[in-house]
C-alpha cells in the first residue's frame, strides 16, 4: 500500500517516561511528582476533569514548557524544547496560519525544515489525501469548517513524521456528528501512520474509542494518575457494546469522585475563610 | 371586533410601528443613500460657506467661486500640476523610505528584547519631538533641495510605522509561535514565516497613520524652505494677497491626503486580503 511505503514503520513510534515530573507557576505546584510511561506505537488518552493539569503534561511533553523537578524523556533523550519529531494538534484552529492555503499549512513543516519543493508537494499531496482534503487544498483556512480546519492540523503534523502525536482536545470545538466523524478518521489515519499518541479528552466515549490505554488523573491542585488497564476491545470499537459501557461505567464513577473531591475542597477552604 | 384584532396584532406585531423609519433607515444605509448623504454634507459645507463669503471681505473670506477661479488660474500657469507633482514625489519618497526602514526595524525591536532596550530610548525620546521642531536643521545639514523635505517626510513616518510594527509583533498570538516551533521552525524561520505574516494588519494600519502625518509635516517643511510644492504655493500667495490661492492649497492638501489613503487601502484589500488587514 502507498501508505505503508511513506509512512513510519510501527515501531518509529516514540516512547515517552516522565519521572517525578513537577510543574510551578510562581510557586505554586500545577502538577506534582507524575510518573508516566507511554510505549512506543501506543495510544493513550489523559482523561481528567478541567483544570487538573492535562494540558500542563502535554506542552511539558512537546517542549513547550520545562519541568520545574523530575526528569521527562523521549527515547531516553531529555526533552529540550519543542521538536517536528513531537507534532502537536492544538484544540483552537487559530494554530493554522491563516494567510497560507491548506496546501501551505501542511507543507509548512517540511518547507522551514528545508525539504526540496518536489519532495515536499508530494508528502503534502499523500497527507491531504490521507485526511480527505485534496479538493479543498487550494483554499484558506477560514473558508473552511472547523472540522476540516481540524483535519489541516492533523495533516500539518503527520507530514513531519513525527514519531509522537501530542492532541490537546482536538475535536472539543466541534459538534457532537462531526467529532464522531472525525474520531472515526483518527482511528483509521493512527491504523495507517503509527506514531505514539497522547491524546487529551475530558469525553469517556472518545477514550474509550481511541485509547490503548486510558489514564485517568486525579484533580488538582497536585494532580496525580490512577493509570488504568489497557482496553482489550477490538477495533473498530462499537461504544454500544457490554464491555464499552461497562468501561464507562467505571471511567465515570472514578472521575466523578475526583471532581465532588475538588468540589468539597473548595467548600471547605470557603468554610474556613468564612 | 376590530378593536379586538387591533391590539392582537399590536399585542403580535410590536415591530409594525418601526416598519416606516426602517423603511428611511434602510435608504440611508444603501448605496444610494450613503452616497446621497455624503454629498448632502459636503454641499451644505460650501452653501454654509457661499453664504459666509457673501457678508466678508474676499481677502478674509474668499467666496466658493473666487476659489475655484483662483483653482483655475493656478491651473492655467501651471503652477497647481507642478505643486502636486513636488509634494506628493516628496511624500511617497519619504513615505516609503520610512516604511522600508521602521517596518524591519519594529520587526526586529517587537522580536528581540535586546534590540528594544536598545533603541527605545531614540524611540521614545524622538516621537515627541515634531517634525517642524527640525525643519531648520534638516536645511542647515541637508541644505534646500529635496533631501530635507525628503527626510522629513522619513522621520515623520519612521516613528510611527515603528511603534505599531512592534505592537503588532508583541500580539502575535502564542499559539501560532508553539505550532511554528513543534513544526521545526527556528527562530529566523518563525521571523519572516510567522512574525511578519501576522504583523501585516499592523504595518498597513501605521502606513496609513504615517500618510496623515506626512501631509501634516509636507506643508511646514515646504513654508519653510520650497521653491515649488503645496506648501510654498500657500506661502507665496500670502505675498501677492491671495486668500483664494491659499484656500486651493488647503483643499488640495485635504483631497490629496484622502485620495492616498484610499489608494493605500485599496492595495491593502485587494493585495493583501490573506492576512486579514482591517479596514
Amino acid at each position: 500500500m502507498a501508505i505503508a511505503q511513506s509512512a513510519p514503520a510501527t515501531d518509529a513510534g516514540a516512547e515517552i517516561r516522565l519521572e517525578n515530573v513537577s510543574v510551578s507557576f510562581g510557586g505554586r505546584p500545577v502538577v506534582a511528582g507524575i510518573d508516566l510511561t507511554v510505549d512506543s506505537g501506543e495510544f493513550v488518552c489523559l482523561l481528567g476533569p478541567s483544570g487538573c493539569g492535562k494540558s500542563t503534561l502535554l506542552n511539558v511533553i512537546a517542549g513547550f514548557l520545562p519541568a520545574s523537578a523530575g526528569r521527562a524523556l523521549v527515547n531516553g533523550q531529555p526533552i529540550l524544547g519543542p521538536d517536528p519529531d513531537r507534532g502537536v494538534v492544538f484544540q483552537s484552529t487559530e494554530a493554522l496560519f491563516p494567510w497560507l492555503t491548506v496546501r501551505e499549512n501542511v507543507e509548512y513543516g517540511p518547507r522551514v525544515r528545508g525539504v526540496p519543493r518536489a519532495v515536499r508537494a508530494e508528502a503534502a499531496q499523500h497527507y491531504l489525501d490521507l485526511v480527505g482534503l485534496s479538493a479543498a487544498a487550494d483554499r484558506l483556512p477560514g473558508e473552511l469548517s472547523g472540522g476540516m480546519r481540524q483535519r489541516v492540523q492533523i495533516a500539518r503534523v503527520l507530514v513531519n513524521q513525527p514519531a509522537l502525536v501530542l492532541m490537546d482536545e482536538p475535536f472539543g470545538a466541534l459538534d457532537a456528528q462531526t467529532r464522531e466523524v472525525m474520531q472515526r478518521e483518527l482511528d483509521r489515519i493512527w491504523r495507517a501512520t503509527r506514531p505514539t499518541i497522547v491524546f487529551i479528552t475530558h469525553d469517556i466515549w472518545e477514550a474509550i474509542l481511541l485509547a490503548d490505554r486510558v489514564v485517568t488523573m486525579t484533580a488538582g491542585p497536585t494532580a496525580t494518575f490512577k493509570t488504568v488497564a489497557p482496553i482489550g476491545i477490538e477495533h473498530p470499537r462499537e461504544l454500544t457494546s457490554p464491555a464499552a459501557v461497562e468501561l464507562f461505567r467505571s471511567l465515570r464513577e472514578d472521575i466523578a469522585a475526583e471532581v465532588s473531591k475538588t468540589l468539597q475542597a473548595q467548600g471547605l477552604v470557603r468554610e474556613a475563610a468564612a | 371586533m376590530s378593536s379586538v384584532s387591533d391590539t392582537t396584532l399590536r399585542g403580535a406585531q410590536p415591530a409594525q410601528p418601526q416598519a416606516k423609519p426602517g423603511a428611511v433607515a434602510a435608504f440611508f444605509n444603501g448605496r444610494l443613500g450613503r452616497w446621497l448623504t455624503a454629498l448632502g454634507s459636503v454641499g451644505a459645507g460650501v452653501a454654509v460657506w457661499q453664504l459666509l463669503s457673501m457678508r466678508l471681505n474676499p481677502l478674509f473670506l474668499p467666496s466658493p467661486s473666487l476659489t475655484l477661479a483662483g483653482a483655475i488660474e493656478l491651473w492655467d500657469d501651471g503652477t497647481l500640476l507642478q505643486s502636486i507633482g513636488a509634494s506628493l514625489a516628496r511624500i511617497l519618497t519619504g513615505w516609503s523610505l520610512g516604511l522600508i526602514i521602521g517596518v524591519p526595524v519594529g520587526i526586529l525591536m517587537g522580536y528581540f528584547g535586546f534590540v528594544r532596550r536598545l533603541l527605545d530610548p531614540y524611540v521614545e525620546f524622538f516621537r515627541f519631538i515634531p517634525p517642524i521642531a527640525f525643519v531648520t536643521l534638516a536645511v542647515i545639514w541637508l541644505g534646500p533641495g529635496e533631501a530635507s523635505k525628503v527626510a522629513l517626510i522619513l522621520y515623520t513616518t519612521i516613528f510611527i510605522v515603528t511603534l505599531n510594527v512592534i505592537a503588532g509583533v508583541l500580539s502575535v498570538s502564542e499559539l501560532r509561535l508553539r505550532a511554528a516551533a513543534s513544526l521545526g521552525a527556528g527562530r529566523v524561520s518563525t521571523l519572516l514565516t510567522v512574525i511578519f505574516p501576522s504583523t501585516v494588519p499592523y504595518i498597513v494600519t501605521g502606513a496609513r497613520l504615517a500618510m496623515g502625518n506626512s501631509f501634516l509635516t509636507i506643508v511646514s517643511a515646504e513654508i519653510v524652505a520650497a521653491q515649488v510644492g503645496i506648501g510654498s504655493m500657500i506661502w507665496t500667495s500670502r505675498n501677492y494677497g491671495k486668500t483664494e490661492w491659499v484656500f486651493v492649497g488647503i483643499i488640495l492638501l485635504g483631497l490629496l491626503g484622502f485620495l492616498c489613503d484610499r489608494v493605500v487601502r485599496w492595495v491593502a484589500q485587494r493585495l493583501l486580503r490573506r492576512y486579514a488587514v482591517p479596514i
